[in-house]
């Protein structure tokens, strides 16, 4: 365990001594001040809930910029070599790293924290869905996160991470968008495997385990496959 | 020796259709200097980074510090201290973060964790760099940084893969210095393309070749291999024809020969022995005797650049 936060942490330091991290968050913070208070004042309604349409779709499209270095780069690099010949196991680096990544993430979102506040200074906020809408990005981002993990242990190129991580996360949340032009089973199948889907009841205020269940699922799914990547090298 | 820190076991590595290694047989015991000498390609690194448990072999298997590289990877990396070749370093973390960062993936912590890097900036003499990002490092600085990387948890086994390529013979004699002085209480298994450099650092020598290895003995053995050492006496010609210093030293040794020197009034004199016997001394009596100036005398045995020719280029790759 400590190993794991030992990776967790120099990983997380590290993204402020480079340029992505600051990159997305100002991307993020801008894009969304833009779409949230553009039309704030028109609905005349004292809700975050428009904040979270927008943050989920703008997390999956900028999320990936952050995972796309995690293993990738450390393979460009080689320093990969000497991480894995410390005395850890490859589940031990995918978990630091992936600790490491969403820790920034956290970050990202206590930076946003200031506008459901300013809400409620405007009118009464519930801060129910508030919450509920938190536990949605932070559910449905760590599914992306981890996607965007799996997509950096499979190159040594960040480039091709970051397009990987890219359209499977815009895959996973575009599902439910084509559901009229589908017959009804397939719909409700693609349905039920849209990150939207799931995180837009979230967005509501409704936690249901399901959701949860299924973000966790996939979660565990992409780093499972990453780590079997990883693992992978020694055999090849 | 009964302490066998190293033994691998017929190790072979297939990259595809490729072999990279065939069948690596070699024990290395407590207290060894290894030299890892072979062309580019050869399975040097290849090797090292089966040992590591970095990659797995195709077949065989080895024991590092007593555990399996299969059965127990972990106990096999906490005994080995590692520097990959060129050194890949985190260049964005300072120095003195870096090693920590180490130290506590290696379960250090604390006063202990402290102690031991101190002890390990002044080993490689990082204290004035210590604040500084590794990427500002220059080359030598850097694999300063790498060694004290793979030495802060004191491992019984240093794993180097050329620690002396792309330094400057200051850097380079400074790092052999240090790497024989860890020497002394560890194992080391280095890599090198440098012959020189083996005789200076290394108790032994494994020559590997297109995946196998060729030969496996000290450094002094293999050049005895080669052929006998020749000594190189540069004289003052005053006068004297070659024809008379060759017959000044024809008591001595099995072959003489006389060249001139770049320098003008000058001669370089080369005697092949007729065993492995030193003849410095004789050689000495003997221009004295003929009234001849001695202005240099040296022992050559480039022959284990010739032993490594011979074995890596097929010539003698069945021994």
């Amino acid at each position: 365990m400590n190993q794991i936060l030992t990776i967790g942490g120099r990983q997380f330091r590290s993204y402020f001594n480079g340029p992505v991290a600051y990159i997305v968050i100002c991307i993020v913070m801008l894009t969304l001040g833009f779409f949230f208070w553009n039309t704030f004042f028109l609905y005349g309604r004292a809700s975050a809930r428009e904040m979270f349409r927008w943050l989920g779709l703008i997390l999956v499209f900028s999320l990936p910029a952050l995972t796309m270095g995690l293993l990738a780069e450390e393979k460009r690099t080689g320093t990969i070599e000497l991480l894995i010949t410390m005395p850890v196991t490859e589940a031990q680096v995918i978990l630091g790293k992936f600790i490491g990544v969403v820790g920034l993430y956290a970050v990202l979102l206590l930076l946003t924290l200031p506008y459901p506040i300013s809400v409620s200074t405007l009118g009464h906020l519930d801060w129910g869905p508030v919450w509920s809408g938190y536990l949605g990005l932070l559910l449905q981002g760590s599914a992306v996160l981890a996607i965007g993990l799996m997509a950096s242990s499979w190159t040594d190129n960040q480039l091709i991470a970051l397009f990987v991580a890219l359209t499977l996360s815009v895959f996973f949340w575009v599902l439910d968008k084509f559901l009229a032009l589908l017959p009804t089973n397939a719909a409700s199948a693609l349905e039920w495997l849209s990150f939207d889907y799931h995180f837009q009841s979230m967005a509501r205020g409704v936690v249901d385990l399901r959701d949860v269940i299924f973000f966790v699922s996939v979660t565990v799914f992409a780093l499972a496959l990453a780590f079997r990547a990883l693992e992978s090298r020694r055999w090849s | 020796m009964t302490d066998v820190m190293i033994d691998a076991r017929d190790l072979t590595k297939h990259y595809g259709a490729v072999t990279a290694l065939k069948n690596a047989t070699f024990q290395v015991h407590r207290g060894e200097v290894v030299g890892f000498l072979g062309p580019n390609g050869a399975g040097k690194t290849t090797t090292m980074k089966i040992l590591t448990c970095f990659i797995a072999p195709s077949g065989g298997t080895a024991r590092v510090g007593g555990a399996d590289i299969f059965e127990d990877p972990i106990a096999v990396r906490e005994a080995i201290g590692y520097l990959p070749e060129s050194t890949p370093l985190y260049t964005e973390m300072l120095v003195l973060e870096y090693l920590e960062f180490v130290g506590k993936m290696r379960g250090l912590s604390g006063a202990g964790l402290q102690a031991r890097l101190r002890r390990v900036v002044e080993e490689t003499s990082l204290g004035d760099v210590i604040g500084k990002a590794i990427g500002e490092l220059s080359k030598g600085f850097r694999q300063r940084v790498g060694l004290a990387q793979a030495l802060i948890h004191e491992p019984p086994v240093l794993i180097l893969d050329e620690p002396m390529s792309g330094l400057d013979p200051n850097q380079a004699s400074e790092i052999r210095e240090l790497i024989r002085d860890i020497g002394r209480e560890r194992t080391v298994i280095l890599s090198t393309h440098n012959l020189s450099e083996v005789r200076v650092t290394c108790g032994r020598v494994l020559i590997i070749s297109q995946g196998e290895i060729v030969a496996d003995d000290t450094p002094e053995e293999l050049a005895a291999r080669g052929g006998k050492p020749r000594f190189v006496a540069t004289l003052r010609q005053n006068g004297h024809s070659s024809a008379d210093i060759r017959a000044a030293f024809s008591a001595i040794g099995e072959s003489q020969s006389v060249k001139d020197h770049a320098t003008a009034g000058e001669v370089i004199v080369e005697v092949v022995p007729k065993g492995g016997e030193d003849l410095r001394a004789d050689i000495f009596q003997a221009a004295v005797s003929a009234n001849l100036v001695l202005l240099g005398l040296e022992q050559h045995d480039e022959n284990l650049e010739d032993i490594f020719r011979q074995l890596t280029t097929g010539a003698g790759a069945s021994s």
